[in-house]
């Protein structure tokens, strides 16, 4: 069998020749579609991402200017989710929060993607002292619960969204750098690399061609997780005012300036709460859905 | 198990020592000089001079870094910029609190989580269950000061239930316990669940049932006691995940826990107050993750000690 495999690979260097099989992502496709934690996840999602691209056009008004005669407004047909302190209207507000959400997932996830799998990658794949080495760094940010990395970061850096990026990135390092290390480990003992080490592919390609398009099913489940993760701690970071600064329209500062109104406007913290709340759970709900399409050992 | 507990807790000290290494590292990644950062902006050369003398700043960093690993060690974590009192002391003050606050908050979330996980586990496939895991889909995507802003609406304003800060009695502790724990519950009941449907696949359960012990008998007596073994590491991990949550209830409810302290010391650029906590914290979460590994080891007999 390695030796079919690997004749594909030199005839079809384009496409990866060792996916799980043939019918492996058609299958999880399908298993996907079918599955309702996915498509109501994946549904919440397309809808979010939407509404944050589209902000612009669909925004009543400007999320950073309000007029104080219309201050703590309740919902009505000219603002339907009310005003805040400085007039400013609520939905507005959210619509363009979605962009700076989506922005500090994207950017932060990616960040955490792309060092914790080069982490992974060394550690499980190369092994020995750099293995050790990562693995005892990964340890040492783990011993800092929740939020506290986040908050040892924005304590030397400062705040502001390229912190909050950094911060919340290098929270996710060790959870990306766990899964590809794990993978790899599995991996690197199959038959199919010891057939591309016999036919003298180099260690490099053999991670890019062969090691990683098989580790694809754990990154992306954990990558939709994390975007999830992320959301809450850096709503969370600027909701303690360690973040994305006011006048900012990020959902967490949103919710920090609306404390001070929870008793005789409640709508102003209500709807950047729920708008927070809903794209996590999007996101959960797809992972989930994703884990369990795509996690072979669940397949019967 | 000795053998075991003592290799685990020798691997302890590369991580406590990195973990100091890091709230070391704190100081030194703030830009600009650390006697600056120290002293204040209008500080004057002797003054540099003096706190640089006291705290060593003029010594090469790994001198340094021994200096506050000892220090650390004998308890000593520095002086508070901003109070001028020992960092120790203000973590004496507030770091019970905040253990107190994630007990509690295990405690309740561990009660709920059960219940709701035999309960989903036991009607497997009904609405009870769909309901359970719509509910914990639900609780570990709340962001926690959200749902502790709407407790207080809906308890303390609205309903006048609850207190919605202070602190004193347990009640003013019931509110944050439970959003605290509210992302715990979701968890805990998962697992329940889980482990829950995995004890009743097994042959010895089936004996029970075959030998007409009743379906209570059999839950509570014959299962739970082997499906709690995978619970009980999950209440570990959920205690030290509630210490980070913690920094966010403790903002919301306006109590004055370590989470609090740490928040106040980034903003007042307080860093040995930062230094201190983020220790003190990390080194707690770590020491509870041991004792659940060992809770688990103790518990099952099957798990390996290598």
């Amino acid at each position: 069998m390695p030796s079919s495999i690997l004749e594909s690979a030199t005839t079809e260097p384009g496409r990866s020749p060792t996916r799980r099989s043939p019918g492996f992502w058609s299958d999880a496709a399908r298993r996907i579609v079918k599955s309702r934690a996915a498509v109501s996840g994946g549904t919440i999602i397309v809808v979010f991402v939407a509404l944050a691209l589209l902000a612009p056009a669909l925004a009543p008004y400007e999320p950073l200017r309000g007029r104080l005669v219309d201050r703590l407004q309740g919902p009505g047909p000219t603002h339907w989710f009310g005003t805040d302190e400085l007039g400013r209207d609520v939905l507005s507000r959210v619509l363009f929060g979605a962009r700076i959400s989506l922005q500090i997932q994207i950017a932060a996830v990616g960040l955490a993607l792309v060092l914790g799998t080069a982490l992974g990658v060394v550690a499980g794949y190369w092994g020995g002292w750099s293995d050790t080495l990562i693995m005892r760094a990964v340890d040492i940010m783990m011993a800092f619960p929740g939020i506290f990395l986040a908050l040892a970061i924005i304590a030397a850096l400062g705040t502001g969204l390229g912190n909050v990026i950094v911060a919340s990135a290098i929270f996710l390092v060790p959870q990306f750098a766990r899964v590809v290390r794990g993978s790899m480990l599995i991996l690197k003992e199959k038959e199919f690399v010891e057939a591309a080490r016999a036919l003298g592919e180099g260690d490099v390609t053999i991670v890019m061609r062969y090691l990683l398009p098989n580790s694809l099913a754990p990154i992306i489940v954990q990558t939709t997780l994390r975007m999830a993760t992320v959301l809450l701690t850096a709503s969370g970071l600027s909701f303690l005012g360690l973040g994305v600064q006011p006048p900012s329209p990020e959902w967490g500062a949103m919710l920090s300036n609306a404390r001070a109104y929870m008793i005789t406007a409640p709508h102003v913290a209500t709807v950047p709460g729920l708008a927070i709340m809903l794209v996590v759970l999007g996101f959960n709900l797809l992972g989930d859905g994703l884990r369990d399409a795509l996690d072979p050992r669940l397949r019967e | 198990m000795i053998v075991y507990v003592l290799r685990r807790l020798f691997l302890l000290v590369p991580v406590l020592v990195g973990v100091s290494l890091v709230s070391f590292a704190l100081l030194q990644l703030v830009p600009g000089d650390p006697a600056l950062i120290l002293a204040g902006e209008e500080a004057t050369e002797e003054v540099l001079a003096r706190i640089r003398q006291e705290y060593g700043l003029n010594r090469p960093l790994p001198v340094q870094f021994a200096a506050y690993l000892r220090h650390a060690v004998e308890g000593d974590l520095g002086i508070s910029i901003q109070s001028r009192q020992p960092v120790a002391t203000l973590l004496a003050q507030r770091f019970p609190f905040t253990l107190k606050l994630a007990f509690l908050a295990i405690v309740v979330s561990a009660t709920l989580g059960v219940i709701a996980g035999i309960v989903a586990a036991t009607n497997r496939n009904s609405s009870l269950d769909i309901a359970a895991l719509l509910g914990s889909l639900v609780g570990i995507s709340l962001p926690i000061f959200w749902l502790g802003l709407l407790a207080i609406l809906v308890f303390s304003v609205k309903l006048h239930w609850l207190p919605s800060g202070g602190t004193g009695t347990l009640a003013h502790l019931l509110l944050p316990a439970l959003v605290l724990g509210a992302a715990s519950s979701a968890v805990i009941a998962r697992t329940t669940r889980a482990s829950m449907l995995e004890v009743l696949r097994q042959d010895y359960v089936r004996t029970a049932r075959a030998k007409g012990v009743s379906d209570r008998l059999v839950v509570y007596r014959h299962a739970l006691g082997n499906a709690m073994i995978p619970i009980l590491t999950v209440f570990g991990l959920e205690f030290g995940y509630n210490l980070g949550g913690a920094v966010l209830t403790e903002t919301v409810f306006s109590l004055p826990g370590v989470g609090r302290l740490i928040v106040e010391g980034i903003f007042a650029r307080d860093y040995p107050v930062v230094q201190g906590a983020l220790l003190v914290v990390a080194t707690t979460f770590v020491l509870v993750n041991l004792c659940t590994d060992i809770a688990y080891a103790f518990f099952d007999p099957r798990i390996r000690y290598d």
